[in-house]
């Protein structure tokens, strides 16, 4: 689970990325977080992965706080959710058998336990039969299914994308999406993080926008229409 | 226990087989440090085993510098034998031996060789003291044993170098200040070029690393394959600075010395043991040392 409470973010240069953003995400949700670039999206993704800690009010994720946590307990904060990056982040001299193992083998996961999950995770994501390809040999498409097989295969508790659909097409986006739906329907939270209003708008999910800062819209439905409520009021 | 076990192998072989992945993926730079590291350990060897070499000579030369202890010719023969217990009480007397004015007088005769019938009449009425020859254990202890010597009773006189155990001093000290400034000196670039070596492995990885530590990797684990590399790096300089120093040494007593005769060199049997452990337990800490404090550096992201 996901709680952020009255959370305040200052940076060192003193810019307030977040000014008293509270929300809460269920274990098993797909959420959508929206705004424009600047809105404070990635400041809420960098605290629930304890790269930063709040500057006041406090984020819990999956049972751990991360404004008090210690710096020893983070790997295992880290271990409870996936993340997956618009640019991918594979690492080229891999194949994508040994991208997924590796993070596998990074938490001391023991090889015969590795050898059964990787091809699951791989056959999860439809690239079972790429698996001795390189990233480089793949699509973005795949390459980024590749990402969210990485992100899946330590089986965390929360799966954040951080604008997955980025470098992709509007049908390969279309595709991770309807993964990342199959992937929330097997019980991992999933939260997405877009700018892209027809890609949310395909979907009847959670939908929360963000900007300035602030949560200005946290409704189901699609971000015209939570952006429309805002304009209104 | 048992899963613990598994697990602590598992994470062994990984952090082996990374650690010699790094050495590969880095070919050249590896090469090129193991090869400098091997020269600095070979040049900080040789200073110290020429330093060695001279340490020997130099307690050899301690130990034919001797006090030589005249006892009152008041002393009864018996007494002056009770003496050695005395002498023998005093902490930096090394070997001591009892002298009769006898044997003294045989000495004297020999010196003297043609010249001897000189004194010849005088062996009924031998004017010469019983004595004892004394070495020390240290030769910077050279005034106060000769004071605690003259201090007992019945000792007449002592007769010494203080001149030359203070110049064998000397050159002792010369030679063990170059060596440890060498030491210390080579030691200080062998750590920066080991530590060079890890950060460019930690540069040509820092995407992994990335990734490790987004997945939840504990930084020990990221950073043990960088600290296994550096230290196979170091044991392997030790090793084969141990060998080209095996080559330099024979070389060097066989070619050049081997004519010098009145140089005796220690030969390498006697200490090949403890140098190959030193050098390579000295390329493993160096190895060890450098990765672990660029690694600490690098990690404080």
């Amino acid at each position: 689970m996901i709680k952020i409470s009255e959370v305040f973010k200052t940076y060192d240069n003193g810019t307030k990325a977040l000014k008293g953003v509270s929300l809460t995400i269920e274990d098993g949700e797909f959420a959508f977080i929206v705004g424009p670039s600047g809105s404070g999206k990635s400041t809420i993704i960098k605290l629930l992965a304890a790269e930063l800690r709040p500057t006041s009010g406090k984020v819990n994720i999956n049972g751990y706080d991360v404004g008090s946590l210690h710096q020893k307990e983070i790997p295992y904060l880290r271990r409870t959710i996936g993340v997956v990056f618009q640019d991918f982040r594979l690492i080229e001299k891999k194949t994508v058998y040994e991208n997924v193992a590796f993070v596998m083998r990074a938490v001391g996961a023991p090889s015969r336990v590795i050898k059964k999950r990787v091809p699951y995770v791989l056959d999860l994501v439809g690239l079972l039969h790429k698996q001795r390809r390189y990233p480089t040999e793949l699509s973005g498409g795949e390459q980024q299914r590749v990402a969210i097989a990485r992100a899946l295969v330590n089986n965390p508790n929360v799966i954040i994308a951080d604008e997955p659909t980025g470098n992709l097409d509007p049908a390969r986006s279309l595709e991770l999406m309807m993964l990342l739906e199959k992937i929330n329907s097997l019980g991992t939270t999933v939260v997405v993080v877009t700018h892209e209003k027809e890609l949310v708008d395909q979907f009847a999910k959670r939908v929360i926008a963000i900007d300035g800062g602030m949560v200005i819209s946290d409704k189901m439905g699609g971000y015209y229409e939570s952006a429309a409520q805002t304009s209104q009021n | 226990m048992k899963a613990q076990l598994r697990r602590l192998r598992t994470n062994l072989a990984y952090f082996f087989r990374e650690g010699f992945k790094n050495i590969f993926v880095n070919g050249f730079m590896s090469f090129a440090a193991m090869s400098v590291l091997a020269a600095c350990i070979l040049i900080t060897g040789s200073f110290t085993l020429v330093a060695y070499n001279i340490g020997v000579m130099i307690e050899d030369l301690e130990s034919q510098n001797e006090i030589a202890v005249y006892i009152d010719d008041t002393v009864p023969r018996e007494e002056a034998i009770k003496l050695e217990y005395q002498l023998k009480k005093i902490d930096n007397v090394d070997t001591i031996e009892f002298v009769p004015k006898e044997d003294a007088f045989e000495d004297y005769l020999e010196e003297l060789g043609d010249d001897a019938y000189i004194i010849e009449d005088l062996r009924e009425d031998n004017p010469l003291r019983d004595g004892y020859k004394i070495t020390m254990k240290d030769i910077s202890l050279h005034g106060e044993t000769v004071k605690e010597i003259s201090d007992i009773a019945g000792v007449g006189e002592t007769i010494s170098r203080k001149d030359i155990s203070d110049k064998l001093l000397q050159i002792k000290n010369v030679v063990n200040a170059i060596s440890m400034a060498l030491i210390a000196l080579l030691g200080a670039v062998s750590l920066f070029i080991v530590a060079n070596t890890v950060r460019l492995a930690l540069f040509y990885r820092r995407e992994e690393i990335a990734i490790m530590k987004m997945v939840g990797a504990t930084n020990s684990f990221i950073r043990m394959p960088f600290v296994v590399e550096g230290t196979i790096i170091g044991f392997l300089s030790g090793v084969v600075s141990y060998y080209a120093q095996y080559f330099v040494y024979k070389y060097i007593t066989d070619k050049l010395i081997a004519g010098a005769s009145f140089i005796e060199v220690v030969p390498f049997d006697a200490f090949s043991g403890t140098l190959f452990m030193t050098v390579t337990f000295a390329g493993v800490v160096i190895g060890l040392i450098g990765s672990v404090f660029t690694i600490q550096k690098f990690m404080k992201v």
